[in-house]
């Protein structure tokens, strides 16, 4: 066996134990996948090989020598570069500081721009981001366009082992295309990859071996021939699992929300729907079709500049000039960004869960009750079957599965009747979104009116009464349960960009959800 | 309130629960005062006496109160570099109301902490409003409120006597009511912090300022408050110094500011925010005032006092980031 990299008996333990004797063995010229639950350690593992933390016990071999990298830098000179899961680009530098960041072409430390320049423009075009100017700032690019980014910069190093962390969690279909493309091209000159994802179709397609882990533990290596996605589900979760969410249809017939031409140039336009009692209302579009923005108006987020929403049947609009008027509402948004936005990460639980109303555990003057509120966090830390130590356990220490049921918990703890939900399922595990579309439902069947904003179809098909379909800012339809399918979902999101006259080169596909463009014919085609 | 709760809530360093918590997480802060104490008085003959902890105990009640409103701004991840001036326009407003405009020595007091509440609105409005770092509005209210203690004064040091001197002068059981006032605001600071909404909201503005926006929660005046409260302290702390020098000084607090972040830092906040219990600020007044008293009655000269104050400042620095990277890993 031509083993290049060999890893065994690591473990890791924090506070608790995270890898316990894990043994693996990367060959020469494969892609190798590791696939687990969010928590099961996969993260951990590659955080070791790439040098930027230090197993408790254990030891690692490369090309049959001892490995002890001492930090990042130590590891890529012995040839293992990292493209991690956090970005890791400098926002005030441009796209080729950014790219050559290591080694900057220079002359007496005075930059050689033009050499510079020259060069990133060669790597962009390989990577397929011809529209991005290599003298832009890095921090003007969506976020999708950063992924790749930062992928290239990996790439462009001939280095015998490459480590990608979720590569393609921000990346539409085509751009995938592109990175698997590569990744072969890699493999097929003898270099080795390890590819994390959770996205089991990507990992078949890709990877020539799976390693699957579980709660730290590795539970096997399989040929990527050898195994069904069935298969890998159930030793990921250790369960077998029902898939299917069965959604039965209870939307009542009272409306909880209505919008009326809601504008926000140059976001969204004239988006008006009506959201029910008791309903799952999805929203579907590409990223940048405004969907975000949308929601974040509705909430009071941002201002928009005309339109208006009623709440119930009331036949007056209401003022939502602040997320503190759309709470008092009874609106709650759940962000798509958990970490920046939804939680207070150094903070405990309890203290994440109660800031919603933090009146109701508290007496008139503002005197804390702590048993009080001690006690209400354990309840529905409980109720959700949230997974921690204790309700004093610091948020940051969650899996980001558990992360997102504490965002859950503590808008339930605020009981708004309105929820708005955007991508809730993004980054999370397979197991854990299962647990999450139950809770929609459970939330559905207490009455609550939902809206779920989601990138994947099949989840909302899955789910949602109503999908609406967002794209190039309009609201292209509205669609029942029964008359969709996934062909007409994805020509309604296309059906804006194709109407418009303006035409460029540049795709919507890999633009940030905070810049909207037009698109070619031929991109569209790609859906 | 013995349960493992209390030992994670300790670990956090959060301030809550039980004596024991309380003590365990001060008791760093006590030793190295108790340390401080211990060397000086071995190596000194009149350090270890109760003249000399009076007149420390003397000094200290301003430098505690300021540094108690200076915990709260860096709370929220905010500084306030006006206090020393504040402090000073505050004397100054003291000073000539009873000089000057001849005003009841009680209404003088309440003009003075309206005067440093003043402060703390345009600090905390300003800042709000345009966006604008506290650090850049703080530091132009430093120029600003100096200006108004000269202006108040006309430059001259305004002596009021004995018109409030009994607030200085006297002492309950041998200590002294500054003190003791100095005692019950950094208690109620530590309360409000870490008992109450405010307190709570506080932590989080700190921690997550976007976060708290989207929980329905306004940050904005709940922020200018702090201010509100560090201005109104910078008075409290002027009606103290004034009341003991018998004497309102335009040049009152200068580089106070510095001091009270000094104290704070050495306390254990974090200049990023979200985290700093009012208890751990009064011991680094108490530190740095020790320090200082000791190296006096040692003989040192000022120039060599500086440079140990600076030293420790940095050391103790240094020291919290240990203490906190290893309770973390614990």
């Amino acid at each position: 066996m031509d083993s290049l990299l060999s890893v065994s008996n690591i473990c890791k333990t924090y506070a608790v134990q995270v890898l316990s004797n894990v043994d693996f063995s990367l060959r020469r010229g494969e892609v190798h996948a590791l696939v687990g639950e969010n928590g099961a350690g996969k993260s951990t593992l590659v955080k070791i090989i790439s040098g930027l933390i230090r197993q408790s016990a254990g030891s690692m071999e490369l090309n049959g020598r001892p490995f002890a990298p001492g930090s990042r830098m130590d590891a890529e000179q012995c040839g293992i570069r990292t493209v991690l899961q956090e970005l890791n680009l400098i926002g005030n530098l441009t796209v080729a500081e950014n790219l050559f960041f290591t080694g900057i072409p220079n002359r007496f430390g005075l930059i050689r721009y033009h050499e510079l320049n020259k060069a990133a423009a060669v790597l962009l075009d390989r990577f397929g981001l011809t529209g991005v100017n290599p003298r832009m700032k890095v921090s003007a690019l969506g976020i999708g366009r950063q992924q790749l980014l930062e992928i290239a910069a990996a790439m462009s190093c001939e280095s015998p082992i490459l480590i990608m962390d979720e590569p393609t969690a921000a990346l539409m279909d085509p751009e995938v295309e592109l990175l698997f493309k590569h990744i072969k091209e890699k493999r097929d000159n003898g270099s080795s990859v390890i590819y994390i994802s959770h996205r089991i179709e990507e990992i078949k397609r890709i990877a020539d071996r799976i390693t699957i882990l579980r709660d730290g533990c590795i539970v096997g290596t399989y040929n990527a021939a050898d195994i069904g996605n069935d298969e890998i589900i159930n030793q990921m979760v250790g369960r077998s699992m029902d898939q299917v969410v069965e959604r039965r249809s209870q939307a009542s017939a009272r409306i909880a929300l209505k919008a009326k031409g809601l504008t926000r140039r140059p976001f969204f336009h004239d988006v008006s729907f009506e959201l029910r009692k008791g309903e799952i209302l999805g929203f579907a579009g590409l990223m940048g079709s405004g969907r975000t923005e949308t929601m974040r108006g509705i909430f009071g987020a941002d201002r928009f500049e005309s339109g208006e929403i009623y709440l119930d049947d009331s036949q007056q609009p209401v003022s939502i000039k602040s997320p503190r008027h759309a709470v008092r509402n009874g609106i709650a948004l759940l962000t798509e960004d958990r970490k920046e936005q939804g939680l207070f990460l150094p903070l405990s639980l309890r203290e994440n869960i109660t800031i919603t109303n933090i009146g109701a555990v508290a007496s008139r003057i503002g005197w804390i009750n702590h048993e009080h509120e001690h006690a209400e966090a354990d309840d529905w830390i409980g109720k959700l079957d949230l997974r921690c130590r204790s309700p004093e356990q610091k948020a940051v220490e969650l899996s980001g599965g558990n992360q997102q049921k504490l965002v859950i918990a503590k808008w339930m703890f605020r009981d708004c009747r309105i929820l708005i939900f955007d991508e809730p399922t993004r980054g999370i595990d397979v197991g854990a979104k299962v647990e999450i579309y139950k809770l929609l439902n459970n939330l559905s069947e207490r009455g609550k009116a939902i809206i779920m904003v989601s990138s994947e179809l099949n989840e909302l098909m899955a789910l949602c009464d109503r999908i609406a379909v967002m794209s190039a800012g309009k609201l292209a339809g509205v669609f029942d349960r029964g008359s969709w399918s996934q062909e007409i979902l994805m020509e309604a999101a296309f059906s804006e960009y194709l109407t418009g006259e303006r035409r460029n080169p540049q795709s919507p596909l890999d633009e940030g959800k905070d810049e909207t463009g037009p698109v070619n014919h031929e991109t569209s085609n790609l859906s | 309130m013995n349960n493992p709760e209390d030992r994670s809530k300790r670990k956090q360093g959060s301030a809550q629960g039980g004596l024991n918590a309380v003590l365990a997480d001060y008791a760093g802060m006590l030793v190295a005062v108790a340390a401080l104490i211990t060397l000086f008085s071995l190596t000194t003959e009149h350090f270890f006496s109760p003249e000399n902890f009076r007149t420390i105990a003397n000094q200290i009640p301003a430098a505690i109160i300021v540094a108690t409103g200076m915990t709260f701004v860096l709370i929220i991840a905010g500084i306030d570099l006006s206090v020393g001036s504040v402090l000073g326009f505050c004397g100054a407003v003291l000073g000539a109301a009873i000089v000057n405009w001849n005003v009841h020595p009680l209404l003088a007091v309440l003009l003075t902490c309206v005067a440093g509440m003043a402060c703390g609105v345009f600090n905390g409005w300003v800042s709000n409003k345009w966006s604008v770092p506290s650090f850049i509005v703080t530091l132009g209210m430093l120029e600003i409120a100096r200006g108004g203690a000269h202006l108040v004064t006309r430059s001259q040091t305004q002596y009021i006597g004995s018109a409030i001197g009994g607030l200085a002068d006297a002492s309950v059981a041998g200590i002294s009511l500054p003190f003791i006032i100095a005692l019950v605001i950094v208690a109620a600071g530590q309360l409000v912090l870490s008992r109450t909404v405010f307190g709570r909201y506080l932590i989080a503005i700190g921690t997550n300022e976007e976060a708290v926006r989207l929980s329905g929660i306004d940050p904005r005046p709940i922020k200018v408050l702090v201010f509100v409260i560090s201005g109104l302290l910078a008075a409290v702390a002027a009606v103290i110094d004034t009341s003991r020098y018998q004497s309102a000084n335009p040049n009152a607090g200068d580089g106070f500011e510095l001091q009270a972040i000094a104290a704070v830092v050495i306390g254990g906040t974090s200049l990023m925010g979200g985290r700093g219990p009012v208890v751990r600020s009064f011991f680094g007044v108490l530190i740095i005032a020790v320090l200082n008293a000791g190296l006096a009655s040692l003989g040192v000269k000022d120039e060599y006092k500086r440079l140990i104050t600076g030293l420790v400042i940095v050391a103790a620095v240094v020291l919290d980031q240990y203490r906190q990277r290893f309770t973390a890993k614990s």
